[in-house]
């Protein structure tokens, strides 16, 4: 059994204003040194998959087919073997 | 209106169904019928409506689970045969969403949920959506939604404008939409999508009918 965490972003030509928002609101609770704030989504599938390798590919099929619509965001994900059983 | 026979596709969590239903219908006088998203065929309609909505609670991105429901293979076929497609509000994401029209709708610019009438441009009259009125026209039109800031890339937008595509534009941008757009068609020219809601603005004892001459372009366009 694997683990994909997956990280769903706006791409970074695109304004993200919930992250601006939200540095906003960062920075009048003093947080002067945080620049740049970008809000986007987290995914975690639990994938079961003879390889490691199957398992990325299963997760990149996911994020290209439904998680992660390529014309404004940016997908990556990150695969890892979890001790549970089915 | 014998020649028409439009389709309704009812997705879960449609909300403006009914309402382009009543328009088609009884104000058109067209024979309409409502198409259950799990349908796989949509038999004799020769036009097609996707409603405004939150589809499927627009978890993950609006109108992107929509794109799976049975009846989309058939309406995503009938568009490639050059049937006509039209989609407002979360029937427009959902569009973009399958790739039958370019770009995306992105979170409004300011975050808020924008809900009031707004003043739209006729760009393009050689449509058969737009064909009934002015070009240059200035029309009042309801929007409500969260998420209409349409967005494409600067290809796409060339593309959009080189070919005419862009069919309404907003005169006061509520949303942050690229290039003040409110409403494109394919190159092809027989899907269309647009944001704000002309089914809410068609008959009289709504207090506003400029929304009426869209529905009679597309309606005469069928026949």
């Amino acid at each position: 059994m694997y683990i994909s965490k997956i990280n769903i972003s706006l791409r970074k030509t695109i304004l993200d204003p919930q992250g601006k928002a939200i540095e906003h609101s960062l920075k009048s609770l003093g947080f002067d040194p945080i620049v740049d704030t970008r809000i986007g989504k987290y995914i975690e599938l639990k994938i079961n998959a003879g390889s490691k390798q199957e398992a990325e590919k299963i997760s990149e099929e996911a994020c290209k087919k439904l998680l992660a619509n390529p014309v404004m965001e940016d997908f990556t994900f990150e695969v890892t073997e979890s001790g549970g059983k089915q | 209106m014998a020649g028409v026979k439009a389709g309704v596709v009812v997705f879960p969590g449609s909300n403006c169904d009914h309402d382009i239903y009543n328009v088609l219908k009884h104000i058109m006088n067209t024979d309409t019928e409502f198409l259950w998203h799990k349908e796989h065929s949509i038999g004799d309609r020769n036009l097609i409506i996707l409603p405004g909505g939150f589809s499927f609670g627009d978890y993950l991105r609006c109108g992107a689970a929509a794109k799976f429901s049975p009846v989309m293979n058939e309406v995503i076929s009938f568009a490639k045969k050059g049937g006509v497609v039209i989609g407002i509000c979360n029937g427009f994401q959902v569009l973009c969403e399958t790739g039958l029209l370019p770009g995306v709708l992105l979170r409004n610019e300011n975050l808020k949920f924008v809900c009031k009438t707004v003043t739209l441009k006729v760009e393009n009259n050689k449509s058969i959506f737009t064909g009934n009125y002015d070009i240059k026209e200035e029309i009042n039109i309801p929007v409500a939604h969260g998420e209409g800031n349409y967005y494409c890339d600067s290809n796409t937008h060339m593309e959009l404008v080189g070919n005419n595509q862009i069919l309404f534009r907003y005169t006061e941008n509520p949303n942050g939409s690229l290039d003040d757009i409110a409403g494109i068609q394919n190159l092809h020219r027989n899907v269309f999508g647009m944001m704000p809601h002309p089914e809410r603005a068609s008959e009289k004892i709504l207090g506003n009918t400029d929304g009426y001459r869209f529905f009679k372009s597309v309606v005469e366009s069928i026949q």
